[in-house]
C-alpha cells in the first residue's frame, strides 16, 4: 500500500458563490486541499465541479468568497497568474494544438518557464537555443514518464482519444505544477486506458509530490484513488470527506440515487 | 577489427575482460533514453559489471546459485547476466509476461533467492510469487517509478546494489578478479525455460562452452567483427536473443542497442541501422503488409514504379545476391531500381546496412522470402532450438532457399533416425534440464545424440528440411514417409489456399481436404467476370477448381523432386464448402488444423476421397457467432490431379 505524507493546507476555497445571471452555479463553497492529496470533486451532471475548477484557476471569477493559495488571498485570479503561481489544469474537452506533434505539444506547456523573448525563440538565438536545450530535456523526463515516447513526433490529430488525453496531462505536467487540476481525465475512456490513466494520476502524485484536484464522474474510479471526496448538488456542497465517509453519507446517497418513498 | 578474443578467454567474463582490454573505448551497449542514445563502452560496461558482480556476492549470491533477471531489453539485463555469470552463479532469464503460477513454479524448483527485475509490476508479480516461494529474500529493480512508498525489506534498487558492490570491492581487492578467475568453460552459464505446451516448463542449462562455441562458430561463419551494430528487441529470456545480442556480442565484441519502447522498434531500428538482424517469418510478414498498404495509397506514378522495378527484382536481385550470372542490360535496370525504388525501401525499413538477416522458427513463404532477397537484402534461414543452442543449420551465402535450412554449421552432427525424426550432435547442446533427469535421458541418449523432436531429411545438396513435428509423421500402406504439416504448408503458400487438410496416414495414396481463401479467389474471380454468390458458390465452381487444381500439381511437381516425399503427392482432392473454424472445432484456438477431428466429422468425404467417387453429398452443422446453429449443405466434386515421376535419385 502506499504512505504518503499528506501536508498542510495548500489551496482553500472560502465560501464560493458563482452565478451567471439568474443561475446559481455555485453556492457558498467552501473546502480545503492538503499538500500532496488527491482531492475528488464528484457530483451529478450540472452539479457545478467544471466551474468550480474554473473559479480555481481563473477562469471565472466569483462574486463572493476568496480562495487562499499558498497562504496568498486571492479573489480574482487571472488565469496566466494561475499557471504561474503553480496551479496547472487539463481540459474536458481537450484543447490541444491538433496539428503539432505530441513533442511540441508539450513544449508549449513549458513555454511558462521560458524567460526569452519571442523573437529570440522565433529565431532561435543562442540563449533561446540553449534554454529550448534546458526545457526539452524536461519534456522528454515527461514523454517517458507517460509512456508515449513512441508518438514523440506525431501529430496531436492523429493519436487515439485516450492518448491525446496523455498529451494533454503531459502538456500540464511539464509546467512542473504544485496543484494539477484535472478536469475529467478519464471521462470516454475504456476500461485499460482508465486504467492506465488512473496509474498515471498516482504515479505523478507519488513521483512529483503534485497535489490532485479531479473532477470524475466515474465513481468507482474516484473512491480508488482519492484520499478525501468533495460532493456537490445543484451547486451546493452536500458532502466532504473520506471515500468511505462520502459513500455512506445519507445526503450523497440521495442525490445519486434519489429518495425512496 | 575481425579478430577473435582469444582461447583463453572462455568464459563470459573473461570475454567482457578482454574487450575492455582490446577496445575499451568502442561502443559495447546504447541505450535510447529520453529521446537521445546513451553509449557504454566496453571499459564502462566492464566496470559496471564488476560492481553488480560484488554487489551480487555482498548481498550473498554464491557460485552455483540461480539469479532470476526478468525484464525488457535494457542495459540492466546484459550486465546483471554477466555479473552472476562472474560470481559463478546461473543467470535464470524469465519472460516478462510470464504468468504467475508458471514463475512460482520456476522459483521454486530453481530455489531462486535472488531476483532482478526491471519495474513495478515485475516488483508486484515477484513480490506476491515471493510469499509462497519461502525462499526469495533478495528483489533488485532497475525504475524506481512507483516504488518509493514500497517499505518490504527485500527491496533494493540497483543503483544501491552497485554502490554496496562499490564499496564491498574496496574493502576487497582482487575479490572479483578471483571470483572471474574460478569460472571454467563446463560451468553452467545460463538457464533458459522452454515454454511447456504439456506440463510444467523446463529449465535448459546451458554452459559457457557451449553458448560461446556456437556464438563463435556463427560469427566467424559470417565474418561478424565488431563493427557489427544489432538491435535487441526480441524477450532477453528466449535464447536467440541471449545468442543474438549477448553471446555473440561478447564474441565479436560488437555494440547491442536497446530500443527505447516496445512501440518504438521500427523508428529506433531505422536510426541504428543494424547490420545484424533475426527476426521470426511474421515480423517479415507483418513488415511487408505495411508496405503494400502504404504503397497502394501511394500516388499512381509511384505504384507503378514499385510494381515495375519490384518485378525487376523479382527477376533479378536473387540472382545477384547468389553471385549468379545476370546479364548488364538486367544490371542497368536493378541499379535504377536501387536507386529509386529498393534503396529509399530498404531504408524505410530499417534494413539499409543489414549484411546478415536470419529467420527461423517456422516455415516462411517463398513469396515473402524471395521478396526481401529480391531486394538485395541477404535473408537466409537457420534452424535450431533452445536446447542446441540455436545455431544447428545455416544457410550459406549463395546457397539459400526457402524451403531448407541450410547445410549444418561447423561442429554439427546430423542424423535421421528411422522413424524421420532428427538427431544432432553439437558441442552446443544442453547440459541438462535443471532437476529434472527424466526429461534429460529422454532427449539426450547416452551416444550423444540430441533429439529434435522434429522430422526433418537432407536433401542430396546436404541441407536440411524440417518438414514436421516427428509426432505428426506418419506413413504411407506402403512405408513411405507422410508428413502432413509439410504438404499442407506447402500448399498454404499460395495466396488462394487459406488451409489444407493432408490426409494419408496408413492409407494407400495421399488426398487433401482444401480450403479457399475468399478475398484473393473472390478478387481472381472478379477479374474474370466469374459470377458467385457467396462461400459455397465459388469453392464449387469448376474455374475455381481448375485453379486450385494447378496449385495442388504444382505441389506435386515439387514433392516429385523429393526422394522420400515423392510418394506423398497428392492424388486427389476437393474444395470445403465452408471454411474450417475453431468455433466448430476443427482448429485450434491458435489456428492449427485439428487433423484428426476434421477426419472423422467429414468421414464421408474421407470414404468419398479414398473411394474414388467423383462428388459427394454433404451436410454439416456450423455454428455462428452468436452461438445459433445451421446447417450448411453442398454437393461437393472430387478431383484427381497430375502427379509426377519422382526425380532420379542423386547418383
Amino acid at each position: 500500500m502506499r504512505q504518503r505524507k499528506i501536508g498542510e493546507v495548500i489551496l482553500d476555497v472560502r465560501n464560493i458563490s458563482l452565478s451567471f445571471g439568474g443561475v446559481k452555479a455555485l453556492q457558498g463553497i467552501s473546502f480545503d486541499v492538503r499538500e500532496h492529496e488527491v482531492r475528488a470533486i464528484i457530483g451529478p451532471n450540472g452539479a457545478g465541479k467544471s466551474s468550480m475548477l474554473n473559479c480555481i484557476n481563473g477562469v471565472y471569477h466569483p462574486q463572493e468568497g476568496e480562495i487562499v493559495f499558498r497562504g496568498e488571498v486571492r479573489r480574482d485570479m487571472d488565469t496566466h497568474h494561475a499557471a504561474e503561481s503553480g496551479i496547472g489544469r487539463t481540459f474536458q474537452n481537450l484543447a490541444l494544438f491538433k496539428g503539432m506533434s505530441v513533442l511540441d505539444n508539450i513544449m508549449t506547456g513549458r513555454n511558462l518557464r521560458m524567460k526569452t523573448g519571442i523573437l529570440a525563440q522565433a529565431l532561435h538565438l543562442g540563449p533561446a537555443r540553449a534554454e529550448e536545450l534546458r526545457e526539452r530535456e524536461f519534456v522528454e523526463h515527461v514523454i517517458d514518464f507517460l509512456e508515449i515516447q513512441a508518438y514523440r513526433k506525431t501529430p496531436v490529430g492523429r493519436l487515439p482519444y485516450g492518448l491525446q488525453k496523455r498529451v494533454d496531462l503531459g502538456r500540464a505536467l511539464a509546467a512542473q505544477p504544485q496543484v494539477l487540476l484535472l478536469d475529467e481525465p478519464m471521462a470516454g475512456m475504456n476500461l485499460e486506458e482508465k486504467q492506465d490513466m488512473c496509474r498515471f494520476v498516482l504515479d505523478i502524485n507519488d513521483e512529483f509530490g503534485t497535489t490532485i484536484v479531479l473532477i470524475e464522474h466515474d465513481m468507482g474510479v474516484v473512491m480508488d484513488i482519492s484520499d478525501r471526496v468533495v460532493v456537490l448538488d445543484y451547486g451546493k456542497k452536500i458532502g466532504d470527506g473520506t471515500p468511505d465517509e462520502v459513500r455512506n453519507d445519507p445526503e450523497v446517497i440521495k442525490a445519486y440515487l434519489g429518495v425512496s418513498h | 577489427m575481425s579478430s577473435m578474443p582469444p582461447e583463453s578467454a572462455d568464459t563470459f567474463p573473461r570475454l567482457l575482460l578482454h574487450h575492455a582490454k582490446v577496445r575499451g573505448d568502442r561502443p559495447a551497449i546504447r541505450e535510447k533514453d529520453l529521446g537521445i542514445w546513451q553509449t557504454w563502452t566496453w571499459s564502462q560496461v566492464a566496470a559496471e559489471v564488476r560492481a553488480l558482480a560484488c554487489g551480487l556476492a555482498e548481498q550473498g549470491v554464491r557460485r552455483g546459485d540461480r539469479v532470476a533477471i526478468i525484464g525488457a531489453n535494457r542495459p540492466f539485463v546484459t550486465w546483471t547476466t554477466a555479473a552472476a555469470q562472474s560470481l559463478g552463479a546461473i543467470p535464470v532469464g524469465l519472460y516478462q509476461d510470464a504468468i504467475a503460477s508458471e514463475l512460482l513454479y520456476i522459483f521454486q524448483t530453481a530455489e531462486i533467492r535472488h531476483a532482478v527485475v526491471e519495474d513495478q509490476e515485475q516488483v508486484d508479480k515477484v513480490l506476491e510469487i515471493g510469499q509462497e516461494a519461502a525462499l526469495l529474500k533478495h528483489i533488485y529493480y532497475d525504475d524506481p517509478r512507483g516504488l518509493r512508498h514500497y517499505t518490504q525489506p527485500e527491496l533494493m534498487s540497483i543503483e544501491k546494489l552497485k554502490e554496496a558492490g562499490r564499496a564491498f570491492d574496496a574493502k576487497n581487492p582482487g575479490f572479483y578478479e578471483a571470483e572471474v578467475a574460478k569460472g571454467r568453460p563446463e560451468d553452467p552459464a545460463a538457464m533458459f525455460t522452454t515454454s511447456g505446451t504439456t506440463g510444467n516448463p523446463k529449465g535448459v542449462v546451458h554452459t559457457h562452452g557451449a553458448l560461446i562455441d556456437r556464438a563463435r562458430v556463427a560469427c566467424e561463419m559470417e565474418r561478424l567483427t565488431d563493427a557489427e551494430e544489432v538491435l535487441a528487441y526480441l524477450p532477453p529470456a528466449w535464447i536467440g536473443q541471449n545468442i543474438f545480442s549477448y553471446a555473440q556480442a561478447l564474441v565479436a565484441g560488437f555494440c547491442v542497442n536497446c530500443p527505447e519502447a516496445a512501440g518504438t522498434v521500427t523508428a529506433d531500428m531505422r536510426e541504428i541501422g543494424p547490420t545484424y538482424y533475426f527476426a521470426p517469418p511474421r515480423v517479415y510478414e507483418n513488415l511487408l503488409t505495411s508496405v503494400t498498404i502504404r504503397m497502394e495509397d501511394a500516388s499512381s506514378i509511384k505504384r507503378r514504379m514499385f510494381k515495375y522495378f519490384m518485378g525487376v527484382a523479382e527477376r533479378v536481385g536473387g540472382r545477384l545476391l547468389d553471385g549468379k550470372p545476370v546479364s548488364p542490360g538486367e544490371r542497368l535496370l536493378y541499379w535504377l531500381g536501387d536507386l529509386f525504388v529498393y534503396g529509399p525501401l530498404r531504408n524505410a525499413l530499417g534494413m539499409s546496412r543489414v549484411r546478415v538477416s536470419y529467420t527461423a522458427g517456422e516455415a516462411i513463404g517463398p513469396d515473402l522470402f524471395r521478396f526481401y532477397r529480391s531486394l538485395g537484402i541477404n535473408l537466409k534461414q537457420l534452424y535450431g532450438s533452445t536446447e542446441t543452442a540455436v545455431f544447428v543449420c545455416v544457410q550459406p551465402d549463395g546457397q539459400v532457399s526457402a524451403d531448407t535450412v541450410g547445410p549444418p554449421v561447423a561442429g554439427v552432427e546430423l542424423r535421421i533416425a528411422d522413424n524421420g525424426e532428427l538427431l544432432i550432435k553439437s558441442p552446443g547442446l544442453l547440459k541438462e534440464y535443471y532437476k529434472n533427469p527424466a526429461a534429460t535421458a529422454e532427449v539426450l541418449t547416452n551416444d550423444g545424440w540430441y533429439h529434435s523432436g522434429d522430422a526433418g531429411i537432407i536433401d542430396h545438396d546436404g541441407h536440411l528440411r524440417i518438414i514436421d513435428r516427428a509426432k505428426d509423421v506418419g506413413r504411407l500402406a506402403n512405408g513411405a514417409m507422410f508428413a502432413p504439416k509439410y504438404i499442407e504448408n506447402k500448399l498454404k503458400f499460395f495466396p488462394f489456399i487459406k488451409e489444407a487438410v493432408a490426409l494419408g496416414d496408413r492409407r494407400e495414396m495421399v488426398c487433401a481436404m482444401i480450403n479457399i481463401e475468399m478475398e484473393a479467389v473472390g478478387n481472381w474471380a472478379e477479374k474474370r467476370g466469374i459470377v458467385y454468390s457467396g462461400y459455397v458458390d465459388l469453392a464449387s465452381q469448376a474455374a475455381v477448381y481448375d485453379l486450385i487444381r494447378e496449385c495442388v500439381e504444382k505441389v506435386n511437381a515439387d514433392l516429385a523432386q523429393e526422394e522420400k516425399l515423392a510418394d506423398s503427392q497428392i492424388r486427389r482432392f476437393l474444395i470445403l464448402h465452408k471454411e474450417l473454424d475453431a468455433d466448430d472445432g476443427e482448429l485450434t484456438r491458435t489456428s492449427k488444423v485439428r487433423r484428426g477431428f476434421i477426419g472423422e466429422k467429414y468421414a464421408v468425404l474421407v470414404d468419398a476421397l479414398y473411394g474414388g467417387r467423383a462428388e459427394q453429398y454433404i451436410e454439416t452443422q456450423v455454428k455462428f457467432e452468436d452461438g445459433r446453429t445451421g446447417k450448411v449443405s453442398a454437393t461437393l466434386e472430387i478431383m484427381d490431379a497430375k502427379t509426377f515421376a519422382p526425380a532420379r535419385k542423386a547418383a
